[in-house]
């Protein structure tokens, strides 16, 4: 074969084999999309599952509940479908009273945790005093210690606690609002993900405006936090969570139903004969809210969530 | 700018909602759930919350009182029971315990050596004719009596023992443990059933030792040496200990029991799952709903040492931070009446604790449909162990007991069991 034949064959090998070549990547691509989605639908089932045989059930006589599972019926609203376990949810528990309180409790904690520890870490990551460091490193410790070692500590100080209310003065905070509420708004995770985000803002931006004139709760107002905001919305979404979730600590410290919160409230149904219809239609009940807001901000949680570093 | 000019509207809108909604709640405290507070004011404490039955039996006895007299006022306040232990424990750590409160019969021996209860001074008479497995006692001293009591029985159907041949057991003529191994095998041999018997493994807590220590009483074991208190050595390790432990796993190898029951065990019964219910008495009401007189409530079989039960429910004491201790008393003397007993048995559909209340409770009369549960109750009940100790021993029991069911040796499980006991009850100098 001569030199200029072999250059021609070896052209149209190369002519030939590139579209096999792209066909061949592009399946590959294929089955790896396939496969991707595959695992997405596989992800969708079992977190949705779940949620749609809550949902489902609480639509359904205890007995079918029970007669359904095993099978596909026990997805579907098939049988007697009826409202009446969602009476029945009303009947036996005050449940606007424990939603308000649930919302009172939660958006207080939420709005104040977010002040108070994006202002413990503002001291920290920004003003730079001496012994930061060693303040950083003690309230990070505590983020060892799990809430069941200091439940009774915290149930005993908050029993000794003084507290000016509207109505005057009053000692121990048990049976209250606030023994659900102030115990939580200080946090060291909420303070940690601050620091990390404010430490990483340029510092030149505090020089710049204390050539301005501003003191350093101006720059913390007007600068650090309006560009924090990722690491605000991170820092509500993560103490909204427990606190909508609240179930030892308002056992403990809380007695009056009237201040009880909506998980605690999931207790009126597991009686020797459990209502399992109602307990679901009060599940549905209570993760509806929290639902219907994740489902409103889906976008900005997740890129807050990704922005701030912070990951499942 | 307009992102810096949102986030700031959205955090003056935040802050301005939230400092009211602040100053609203924490100015809105509950009512103090302390003791007998001025004007004589007495707080109750019921696990009532969500079982309407109950709190309204309670509630209409508490209404009596309060229109009976003007000294003192009952505020009740209703908990859930599953969560009403860990309330109680947490009140008393913090001195809030109220006047009058009621507390699961086996923790009344570790709930008055806590100091957490004030003996009943003054009902000798009236509880002498209380049922004994309703009496909380401790120390030679009455802390509590309830108005029911429950039983456990074998919930199945005359039709499906007449199906099996399988003979219909009496208070009298139980099933020894033969027979019952074998009615068992029977219906598991047919195929006809997922599960030849249902022992609701599914429940939690006190459930285990009121459920399954009576299994192991029969076989003449037991949870603690009842002559002193001091030690399980022998009695829970014990060859009759060792052969209840080896019977109870085979009941699962044997596949005549499901390891773990489903959520709802009474529920799977009625849908046919099951063939036979271990269970109490509060099932009587759906399984007769939806069976009728086809519905029967066995006793349980003579495992050796004769049938035996459960004994011991919800009952009443008061506190002993209470500052009204006569106010206290004086409310429980009133609501030791047979007819709170009877309305209460009635409302919830259990055993009356006295004899002249069952009189007055359609069933329980003679020859009534639910007799047999208060000769069950009278014939087979066995209290679970009068110590300060118990609460020990029953999470002790159950590990064991559910370690046993998992495949755990029997000798070596309940050695261990025995070994942990005993240095519990050392180490608390016996709660002498």
């Amino acid at each position: 074969m001569s030199a200029t034949a072999a250059s021609e064959t070896l052209a149209h090998v190369a002519e030939t084999a590139a579209p096999e070549h792209h066909r061949s990547g592009e399946r590959s691509h294929r089955a790896r999309a396939g496969l991707g989605m595959l695992l997405r639908i596989i992800l969708c089932l079992v977190f949705g599952l779940p949620l749609l045989f809550m949902l489902v059930s609480s639509f359904k006589p205890d007995l079918q509940i029970f007669d359904d599972l095993g099978s596909i019926k026990a997805f579907l609203p098939t049988g007697d479908i009826s409202t009446a376990n969602y009476s029945g949810v009303f009947g036996r528990v005050p449940f606007a009273q424990f939603m308000m309180n649930s919302v009172v409790i939660t958006v207080v904690t939420v709005v104040f945790g977010i002040l108070v520890n994006s202002m413990a870490a503002f001291a920290l990551a920004r003003i730079g005093f001496k012994g930061a460091g060693i303040v950083l490193g003690i309230i990070l410790a505590t983020l060892i210690v799990p809430f069941e070692t200091l439940a009774l500590p915290l149930l005993w100080w908050s029993n000794q606690l003084p507290f000016l209310g509207p109505d005057g003065f009053s000692q121990g905070w048990l049976d209250t609002y606030q023994v659900q509420i102030i115990p939580f708004i200080a946090n060291a995770f909420s303070i940690f993900l601050f620091y990390q985000y404010f430490d990483s803002i340029p510092k030149e931006l505090d020089e710049a405006a204390k050539v301005d004139g501003a003191g350093w709760f101006r720059i913390y107002r007007s600068i650090i936090m309006p560009l924090s905001g990722p690491a605000v919305a991170t820092v509500a979404i993560l103490t909204f969570l427990p606190m909508w979730n609240q179930y030892l600590w308002p056992l403990m410290a809380v007695q009056s139903e009237e201040l009880r919160p909506v998980m605690v409230g999931i207790d009126y149904f597991k009686q020797l004969n459990t209502s399992w219809g109602q307990i679901m239609a009060y599940a549905t009940m209570i993760t509806a809210p929290v639902l219907i807001l994740f489902i409103a901000f889906q976008r900005s949680f997740i890129n807050s969530i990704a922005s701030s570093g912070v990951k499942g | 700018m307009t992102h810096t000019s949102t986030t700031k509207r959205v955090a003056v809108g935040l802050l301005a909602a939230a400092l009211p909604l602040t100053m609203a709640a924490c100015g809105k405290g509950g009512s103090s759930s302390s003791d007998a507070s001025g004007g004589g004011e007495l707080t109750m404490w019921t696990h009532n919350a969500g079982n309407k039955a109950e709190l309204g039996a309670i509630t209409a006895i508490v209404n009596d009182y309060n229109a009976s007299q003007s000294k003192y006022k009952v505020k009740i306040q209703a908990f859930p029971q599953d969560s009403y232990n860990q309330s109680v424990v947490a009140a008393a750590a913090s001195k809030k315990l109220p006047c009058i409160l009621d507390i699961d019969g086996p923790n009344v021996p570790n709930w008055a050596w806590a100091g957490y209860l004030a003996p009943l001074e003054g009902l000798d008479d009236t509880l002498s004719k209380y049922l004994p497995t309703v009496l909380g006692k401790y120390d030679n001293k009455t802390y509590s009596y309830g108005y029911y009591d429950v039983a456990l029985v074998m919930v199945t159907r005359k039709t499906i023992l007449d199906k099996y041949g399988i003979r219909i057991p009496t208070a009298d003529q139980p099933w020894t443990k033969d027979e019952f191994d074998a009615a068992l095998k029977k219906i598991k041999a047919s195929g006809d059933f997922q599960n030849p018997l249902d022992i609701a493994t599914s429940f939690t807590g006190e459930w285990w030792p009121y459920a399954y220590s009576p299994m192991l009483q029969s076989f003449g074991g037991d949870l603690i040496d009842r002559k002193e208190y001091k030690s399980a050595e022998g009695v829970l390790n014990g060859p009759q200990a060792v052969a209840w432990a080896t019977w109870f796993r085979s009941l699962v190898t044997d596949g005549l029991v499901p390891l773990k029951s489903g959520a709802d065990p009474a529920k799977d019964f009625i849908n046919g799952k099951s063939a036979m219910l271990y269970n109490g008495t509060w099932t009587a009401v759906d399984t007769r709903k939806a069976f009728g007189k086809d519905t029967l409530f066995l006793p349980p079989p003579d495992l050796g040492n004769g049938p035996k039960i459960g004994g011991g429910s919800w009952q009443w004491g008061i506190s002993q931070n209470c500052s009204d201790q006569a106010g206290a008393l004086d409310y429980m003397k009133f609501a030791a009446q047979d007819k709170y007993v009877a309305s209460v048995a009635r409302d919830t559909n259990n055993i009356p604790a006295t004899d002249a209340a069952a009189a007055q409770v359609k069933g329980y009369e003679e020859g009534g449909e639910n007799r047999i549960f208060l000769d069950y109750a009278k014939k087979f009940a066995v209290l679970r162990p009068v110590t300060p100790g118990y609460p020990f021993i029953a999470t002790e029991f159950t590990k064991t007991a559910q370690d046993i069911l998992n495949g755990a040796d029997p000798k070596q499980a309940l050695d261990s069991a025995v070994k942990n006991i005993d240095a519990n009850q050392k180490s608390n100098g016996y709660f002498q």
